[in-house]
């Protein structure tokens, strides 16, 4: 039983070009089109609706680096690519889980993509050393670091909202903040 | 230069926040100084992974934004492989019915030992029961065997060949025609009194004579042989009848004797006109006194009234013929005629005990 979807689906370069363009649109269009699609694969192997978001978005992340980096070959296709970073991501899941049978019913065409998955495993366990990093700061180095280095706010900003009576005293707090940070997620294995 | 103040020009520096001459002291400073340099790199990788990461977070909300418009519970119900449906009863209701199984199993269990059919000795009652009746019925059945092998009726298989033969001696010894007996696996013969297993004592193909014995155990033998063998050749228009079993009854059959030649000019054989059937073949003919004058033959097909007999005088050497190590001792052949003077009628019941019916299997 291979169900076909009848939404309608953006051609593959209309979504690469969108993401390089940073257009929302194109991450929308995108998630929305193949998530039904990973969502069979997912719920049709011991998964449930909330696995498949959780792998899907994943994918959809690999995906949106991918072509951000400009890795991305138009000559393969981005369902195909999708499905199998989905597949491989949900093979490791189960294996985790050990709930792998050694078969996974499958629903379509797949690619070797070891490469991508692992470098995204990588990134997120950086990532999640990060987080955890960021949440052992505290207030108000938490929001300061944020403001400055993601946010791209600048100091006098920073200064006013966090009431600093003058832009030095701000600077050194971001420093000793930042200090603190790269000794936290340091120390982390 | 502090740490904290170091810092912020490599902040400076890699913003883009310097100017091409500060820009140029500084990188030439990094040449110089590895330690510095290293700083840039460590510095930059960490901002890098800083912004990744915030850029992840904006992302995946974004993402959850997206999903939150789509009708996941719906479109599962779509993608799903729906397994047959009674694979899907069983998963939605087997505790229900792992439990109906249950109680009814019970049910069944209680209902058994509650009414006794549990109770191993009322089977086997039931059993004695039967194995008495079919005791009884085996009883029954034996007693009647008995009863009927004492009134000498026997049941037999539907016989092969019939025909008709009759005593020569008082002990058991029977002449009949050979065609019938010709492939026998076994003879039986029947008379009034009763059926009794024969043996072929003797034969000669050549003139269609066989003899036979009773060797029945229930034999007990017949009284002394009514009538004679005629040597000497019977007379053309003489009186002749036969008595035999062309049916499960015996018959007679009166005619004349039209030649002392057979078929041919076969000078074995007498030529009659009494009637003849098939089962006839073997029995006596007999003349007006009481005299064997030949065995009745086959009848010959298309000739209307034209039968044939061989004379006596064949069964006569046919009996001098018979081995001595056949015999317990020689054939001793009636020589006193009771029949004489009497009426066909009366000659017919003194000697119809000494016809038989001959059975071949």
């Amino acid at each position: 039983m291979n169900k076909e979807f009848k939404t309608s689906t953006p051609t593959d370069s209309e979504i690469v070009f969108g993401i390089l363009n940073n257009s929302e649109s194109a991450i929308k269009r995108l998630y929305v089109a193949y998530f039904p699609m990973v969502l069979q694969l997912i719920i049709n192997n011991n998964g449930t609706a909330d696995d498949a978001k959780d792998i899907y978005q994943e994918a959809i992340i690999v995906l949106y680096n991918k072509i951000k980096k400009g890795d991305f070959e138009l000559n393969s296709k981005l369902k195909t690519f999708l499905y199998s970073v989905c597949r491989r991501l949900w093979l490791k899941r189960l294996s985790q889980m050990n709930r792998y049978g050694g078969d996974l019913h499958d629903f379509q065409e797949y690619s070797p993509v070891e490469d991508e998955v692992e470098d995204q495993a990588e990134r997120n366990m950086q990532f999640s050393k990060m987080q955890s990093a960021l949440g052992m700061l505290g207030e108000p180095c938490k929001t300061i670091i944020e403001d400055f280095y993601i946010h791209n706010r600048s100091m006098q900003d920073i200064c006013e909202s966090f009431g600093y009576t003058n832009a030095d005293n701000a600077k050194t707090q971001k420093y000793k903040c930042l200090q603190r940070l790269k000794k936290l997620f340091f120390q982390q294995k | 230069m502090r740490d904290e103040q170091l810092l912020e020009v490599i902040e400076r520096y890699l913003n883009g926040e310097m100017n091409a001459d500060e820009r140029k002291v500084f990188e030439q400073f990094r040449i110089e100084n590895a330690e510095v340099d290293q700083r840039v790199i460590e510095h930059q990788q960490f901002t890098g992974m800083l912004k990744q990461y915030g850029e992840r977070v904006q992302l995946e909300n974004r993402l959850n934004a997206i999903h939150q418009e789509i009708d996941v519970h719906a479109l599962t119900e779509e993608v799903i492989i729906h397994p047959s449906w009674i694979v899907q009863l069983w998963r939605d209701h087997h505790s229900k019915i792992s439990v109906a199984a249950s109680i009814a199993i019970f049910a069944i269990l209680a209902t058994l030992f509650v009414t006794g059919k549990m109770d191993n000795n009322h089977g086997l009652e039931e059993l004695k029961g039967e194995v008495h009746k079919l005791g009884n019925t085996t009883n029954t059945l034996s007693k009647k065997v008995d009863a009927a092998l004492k009134n000498g009726a026997r049941v037999l298989p539907q016989d092969k060949y019939r025909g008709t033969g009759f005593a020569i001696t008082p002990n058991g010894m029977i002449v009949t025609a050979y065609h019938l007996i010709e492939r026998a696996d076994s003879v039986y013969v029947q008379n009034g009194t009763g059926v009794f297993k024969a043996k072929v004592l003797y034969s000669e193909p050549r003139h269609d004579i066989a003899i036979l014995k009773i060797t029945d155990t229930t034999f007990t033998g017949l009284g002394a042989i009514p009538y004679t063998f005629k040597r000497a050749e019977g007379d053309i228009a003489e009186t002749v009848y036969t008595y035999g079993y062309p049916q499960d009854s015996p018959r007679y059959g009166r005619g004349e004797l039209t030649s002392t030649n057979g078929l041919n000019g076969d000078t074995l054989d007498y030529e009659i006109s009494v009637p003849i059937n098939p089962g006839n073949s073997g029995g006596p003919l007999l003349d007006g006194k009481g005299n064997v004058i030949g065995i009745v033959k086959a009848r010959e097909n298309g000739l209307e009234g034209v039968n044939f007999a061989l004379k006596s005088s064949y069964l006569l050497n046919a009996i001098q013929n018979i081995p001595a190590d056949s015999l317990t001792k020689k054939p001793v052949l009636n020589t006193k005629n009771t029949l004489t003077g009497l009426s066909t009628v009366q000659q017919i019941k003194k000697l119809k005990n000494y016809v038989f019916m001959v059975k071949v299997y």
